[in-house]
């Protein structure tokens, strides 16, 4: 992540649409599809409903697998009126964004309003994202400590 | 991801599986007793809520399923609600779905040492409590009952007859109609009336 958008491979751009979709705020995502004309009617499937999965894991990253842990998600599947069927994977128990999520899978699917979803509610989300992430990212930068000295100390 | 699951499952997921569930032992202890399964459940093409809720509760990862080809446009549904594993050969399949009498003798009837590991066939017939009459008797009959049942086909009593023989090894059946389910144990023998 970020992946770079391709339109030739549907299914990368909608695994990089759905992670920016589980990743958003719930406020922000009601907002950003609500200021972008009306949502459609639309049923749920399923859920949402929260649940264990459990997380595995490999030393080093190339070790034997583990169980490192169950971590709690929450998920929902809606169907719209006009035929899409959107998913949602929610890390965490958040049924409001994943209903939202679920249902923005659902309208990206529609070719009449993809393009315009994309770029007004996927890149709005994902460059909020990416702030918050660098802040977070230059904060633990400013308390990281440089070992370099002592090294060259010992030698 | 197909867009052929128009139809969200259970509304009350836990609630309304508990409760199929215990109509599907009942069903089970008292046979051709009928019992009440699915009422507010929109089930599917081409299957009945009662089929479709027993299908939800009974149904999942670990149990394979093999559908009958009038059942497979349900397949879609099957899959993504109960997550299940659709088989192509009917003698690896746990639990098969059937909307006509299948050959009872090409699924499993399990082995002596496991006769628990048999098939369990659920059966969608055209009506429960019409049609031909059948007289029941065996274990969790204290006397001989009467069920009557539509749909199911003339070479029934002989293949019933032919599955009770392998006890303790055999299939049962669950049949649905409608709302409505009851089973056949192997256990219970089966005669027109």
């Amino acid at each position: 992540m970020p992946d770079a958008l391709s339109p030739d491979q549907p299914h990368v751009a909608r695994r990089r649409w759905m992670a920016v979709l589980a990743r958003a705020d719930a406020a922000e995502l009601s907002d950003a599809l609500g200021s972008n004309g009306s949502l459609p009617e639309y049923r749920v499937l399923r859920g949402p409903e929260a649940g264990l999965v459990m997380v595995r894991g490999r030393t080093g990253g190339g070790g034997a697998p583990f169980n490192l842990g169950e971590m709690t998600t929450t998920r929902c599947s809606v169907r719209t009126d006009s035929g899409f069927v959107g998913h949602a994977y929610i890390a965490g128990r958040n049924e409001r964004l994943a209903e939202l999520a679920a249902l923005a899978d659902a309208m990206l699917q529609d070719p009449a309003s993809q393009s315009r979803l994309l770029t007004d509610v996927v890149e709005k989300l994902a460059a909020a994202q990416q702030v918050r992430r660098d802040a977070t990212a230059s904060k633990a930068a400013a308390t990281r400590v440089q070992f370099f000295a002592m090294r060259n100390m010992r030698t | 991801m197909s867009a052929s699951i128009a139809l969200p499952g259970f509304a009350d997921p836990v609630g309304e599986a508990q409760a199929t569930f215990r109509a599907v032992l009942d069903a089970m202890a008292r046979p051709g007793r009928p019992q009440q399964a699915g009422e507010r459940l929109a089930a599917p093409a081409p299957l009945d809520p009662a089929t479709a809720a027993t299908l939800l509760t009974l149904i999942d990862n670990e149990t394979p399923l093999w559908l009958d080809h009038s059942a497979v446009p349900a397949r879609d549904w099957l899959a993504f609600h109960c997550g299940a594993i659709i088989v192509d050969g009917p003698e690896r399949a746990t639990f098969a779905l059937a909307l006509s009498l299948p050959d009872l003798t090409t699924l499993s009837a399990g082995t002596h040492e496991a006769p628990e590991s048999s098939a369990t066939l659920i059966l969608q017939i055209a009506a429960l409590g019409s049609g031909t009459r059948y007289r029941l008797s065996g274990p969790g009959l204290r006397e001989p009952t009467l069920l009557a049942a539509a749909g199911l086909s003339r070479e029934f009593t002989a293949a019933w007859q032919q599955n009770h023989a392998l006890y303790p090894r055999g299939v049962d059946i669950v049949l649905c109609a409608g709302t409505t389910l009851t089973a056949l144990p192997r256990s219970v023998s089966i005669e027109e009336a």
